[in-house]
């Protein structure tokens, strides 16, 4: 029982069974714990990680299937300081609780990097993760602002 | 649950007995606070304010932050009253020790809006500092650094941090004074040094930390007008994003110890069950499992990652004795609730004028409505990480009050408070789920602790333990009968409804009106319930606000108009609704599909006004597009801040009003997870304006206040869109049709 993970550009050997959770391996087995549990079944998007920078659930993807991957956590997206979206999530002063947001950040990341000025109707066509304190707004205001910046 | 307000009201009728000679942080006690505090450069000048020798103020806060921006704020306060920089404060969590214990919260309740005569100011904190730490809430325990009731600017913030701020400031200048040898008079404060005006000479505050320390502090020092603020008002950054925008936060789950093994729960399905038996063949031989912990009401399985214990736990299939309840259901808790109403068993709580025989005496209105069971569901699932080692335990955990758990803890373990340590983690949303009272999972994490000793051992609820062994919202049912005079405008009030409870002030209107009778019947279930954000003011808010509208219907009238006429006597709730009204641009045409509701909930001492505008779609859909929100808190700390928690209350509002309900089927929830109990997400997210008023109206909290308005806004937005009442939450239940 052994799967190769590289997370972050690192390779991880790890003794796991292929279908362990890869949202527990990365909090578990590696440490990073960035990356939140929020629901269990793909709901919620609390444990959204990058999977060749496209968003992914992570609470419900074997790590079996995802070895020969580039997996990215919030970890990695800030490992060269903080990119615009994070900085823009400090500017409209975004998170609240903040359990969310490593979440909300990776999927909003992968978004921009695939379309760099999203409608409001992108946004919301995009991301479905839950955020319970209802930084919605300025969620929104923040992506706003980064699709004009981009332009 | 008794309601946190009746209860220490009720404890408040015994402080006379407890004033005895209890000194306001005397010498000895900054000694213990600086020990425990253990740092060589900070030192307390008085409670909750250390000073560093490189003069950096250091606000010790007796709350959690969940997000809420407590920290900053009280921040705000400290440093205006210090006269420090900015980026000379910092804010830390005080310890869970009695030394800390916030007795400004027990005296923020207990008067609930009244002030203490002058003479007895020092008195009042010293009793209620001393009931803080040592009196405990019949049912709940000690609740003595308690973070709820939206109390942490109004109470703590306005009756501790600030005054120990300008009493620390006053001893600091003192301290110079005497080693110039000059009058306090002669010295003023800035940046962090105090000043000799004359000679120009300075001390930083670091200099003069211990001599400073020495002298009483006054329990009324004078007190920085608001318009001599810096900080106070102005919408500064809050210090625990940068650490939440790139994942290093560590909440109660990210919690790390060495050897640490994992926990997965299943708990009787029917509250108040009993574990019977436990087939642990299923689970034979897989992979990690180290232990199978029955409790009373629960198993456990504990293995060395959580995934394989949760699985385990999954494979488990326990047989539960459910009791007394198994046959419960929502309709058979409606029932009771509906006969009790009938039945007349009514505690009066208000009755003016000739109360309901003025019922006779105009046009009679009469409507029934009733609130579901709510979870709280915050983003991060209950967990507490705990080791129990030598006879003493450890325990890591979330929760909205830090000493008040560690002496659970040491309750639950049977252990003094002294073996007991307690780590208050970050916490991933509380909205009341974290109070006293509903430490379901601290229970189970320490009785785990126990069974498995000499390791750490992390417990979480998966989502679906998380939604069905909450603490929750009631369900509750409220009928009204009113009469109308010739012009339409109300004669007599009349609401009977039910509780788990005591009758609540809740219930209580601001409207003019003549005679009145309030009263409630007390319906106690099995059902475990407890605050959920803005608590008995998310459903009278509802109910009131809806028949107010009802009234105006029957009288022919323009909701805003009618409410109007009832505000003579009320000029800030005048006020605060006309502002929402002209903001929101009330009695303008909309366009085609669109219409418009409001309601005025005041609740923790702050007014708000919701202008809501929702359309509904061909299938009957209801989009809420548009919200305008008027709100006075008398006076406002951080107004970014508290835009952001109006916002959030407007959607955790939305999300309960339109979708949120927790049912029952033989005596167990049915919702188990976000697919059926669901929350609003981004696309549903309606554009959201908020102005706030400020006035000389005591300071109002800013976390709750903002949910109550929001289904009866949205509720009357749809009758006028439709015709249809919605008397029943959550909205979806209703077909509507434009």
């Amino acid at each position: 029982m052994s799967v190769k993970l590289r997370v972050n550009g690192v390779e991880h050997d790890l003794d796991v069974e292929d279908e362990a959770p890869l949202l527990w391996v990365i909090r578990d087995e590696i440490g990073l714990t960035g990356t939140k549990f929020g629901c269990g079944i793909a709901q919620c998007g609390a444990c959204t990680v990058h999977v060749n920078g496209v968003a992914q659930r992570s609470c419900v993807t074997p790590v079996g299937s995802v070895q020969d991957a580039d997996i990215t956590t919030i970890e990695g997206l800030s490992a060269k300081g903080l990119t615009p979206v994070q900085q823009a999530w400090i500017d409209h002063q975004v998170p609240q609780c903040g359990y969310c947001q490593s979440g909300m950040l990776m999927a909003i990341s992968a978004l921009l990097a695939k379309n760099a000025h999203p409608t409001d109707d992108d946004l919301a066509e995009a991301i479905t993760n839950i955020c319970r304190c209802g930084t919605y707004p300025r969620i929104r205001a923040a992506v706003r602002e980064l699709a004009k910046v981009k332009g | 649950m008794p309601t946190r307000r009746t209860v220490l009201l009720g404890v408040g009728g015994t402080a006379g007995a407890l004033v005895v000679g209890y000194a306001l942080w005397p010498n000895g006690r900054i000694a213990a606070a600086n020990r425990i505090d253990g740092s060589d450069t900070d030192k307390f000048v008085t409670n909750w304010i250390k000073v560093s020798n490189d003069d950096t103020i250091t606000v010790v806060i007796p709350h959690c932050e969940m997000g809420t921006g407590t920290f900053t704020s009280l921040s705000q306060m400290a440093a205006d009253e210090l006269d420090s920089d900015w980026d000379k404060i910092r804010a830390e969590q005080a310890p869970p020790e009695v030394v800390f214990a916030n007795g400004a919260m027990i005296e923020g309740f207990a008067l609930d809006g009244k002030t203490v005569p002058p003479f007895l100011t020092g008195v009042a904190a010293n009793t209620f500092r001393f009931m803080a730490a040592n009196v405990p809430i019949p049912g709940v325990g000690y609740v003595p650094q308690i973070t709820g009731g939206s109390a942490a600017i109004r109470f703590t913030g306005m009756n501790a941090i600030r005054v120990a701020a300008a009493a620390a400031r006053e001893m600091l200048v003192k301290a110079a004074a005497a080693r110039w040898n000059v009058s306090v008079d002669e010295c003023s404060t800035k940046s962090n040094r105090v000043i000799h005006t004359a000679s120009g000479k300075s001390f930083g505050y670091g200099e003069l930390t211990a001599e400073a320390a020495n002298y009483d502090p006054s329990s009324r020092p004078r007190l920085k007008d608001k318009s001599n603020y810096t900080y106070v008002g102005k919408p500064v950054q809050r210090f625990d994003i940068p650490r939440k925008v790139n994942g290093t936060t560590n909440y109660g789950l990210d919690v790390k110890q060495p050897g640490m093994l994992y926990a997965a729960i299943k708990i009787s399905p029917v509250f108040g069950g009993k574990l019977k038996s436990v087939d642990e063949s299923a689970i034979k031989g897989q992979r990690g499992i180290k232990h199978v912990v029955k409790l009373d009401d629960a198993v456990v399985v504990v293995a060395d990652r959580f995934w394989r214990a949760r699985d385990a736990a999954d494979a488990l299939s326990p047989v539960f004795d459910p009791g007394a309840n198994g046959k419960v259901t929502s309709a058979s808790i409606s029932a009771r609730r509906k006969a009790a109403l009938n039945g007349g068993d009514i505690k009066s709580d208000v009755k003016s004028g000739s109360g309901a025989d003025a019922l006779k005496t105009g046009k009679l209105v009469e409507a029934t409505y009733e609130v579901p069971y709510l979870a709280h569901s915050p983003m991060e699932p209950m967990n507490a990480t705990a080791i129990y080692k030598d006879g003493e335990l450890e325990v890591w955990s979330g929760t909205q009050d830090g000493l008040g758990s560690r002496d659970f803890c040491a309750k639950a373990a049977k252990l003094a408070i002294e073996k007991v340590k307690f780590h208050l983690m970050p916490m991933g949303g509380g909205f009341g789920r974290r109070l006293p009272g509903q430490w379901n999972y601290l229970t189970y994490a320490v009785q785990t602790a126990m069974a498995v000793p000499n390791v750490p051992v992390k417990l979480i609820f998966t989502r679906e333990q998380d939604t069905q062994h909450d603490f929750y919202r009631p369900n509750v049912m409220s009928r009204f009968r009113a009469a109308l005079d010739d012009n339409g405008m109300p004669l007599a009030w009349v609401n009977d409804y039910t509780t788990d409870d005591d009758p609540n002030p809740q219930a209580h209107i601001v409207y003019d009106i003549p005679n009145q009778a309030i009263g409630a019947s007390k319906v106690p279930t099995h059902v475990p319930t407890g605050a959920w954000r803005s608590v008995e003011a998310s459903w009278h808010g509802f109910f009131v606000e809806s028949f107010v509208d009802e009234l105006a219907q029957a009288a022919g009238k323009d909701p805003l108009e009618y409410r109007r006429a009832l505000l003579s006597k009320a000029p800030r709730h005048l006020a605060t609704l006309n502002l929402a009204a002209e903001k929101a641009g009330w009695g303008r045409p909309l366009e085609a599909g669109r219409a418009r509701g409001i309601a005025m909930v005041e609740s923790f001492q702050s007014i708000v006004v919701h202008v809501v505008e929702i359309t509904i779609d061909e299938k009957g859909a209801v989009k809420v597009d548009r919200v305008v929100s008027a709100v006075d808190c008398g006076m406002v700390v951080n107004p970014d801040g508290f835009k952001a928690q109006i916002e959030g209350a407007i959607l955790f509002g939305l999300s309960a009003a339109l979708k949120g309900e927790i049912t029952f089927e033989n005596g167990a929830v049915v919702q188990s997870n976000f697919t059926d109990y669901e929350m609003l997400r981004i696309a549903d997210c309606p554009q959201i304006e908020i102005h706030l008023r400020e006035d000389d109206g005591p300071v109002g909290g800013a976390g709750e206040p903002g949910v109550p308005p929001v289904a009866p806004a949205v509720a009357n937005a749809i009758f006028a869109a439709t015709g249809v009442r919605i008397r029943e939450l959550p909205i979806k239940n209703h077909t509507l049709k434009v």
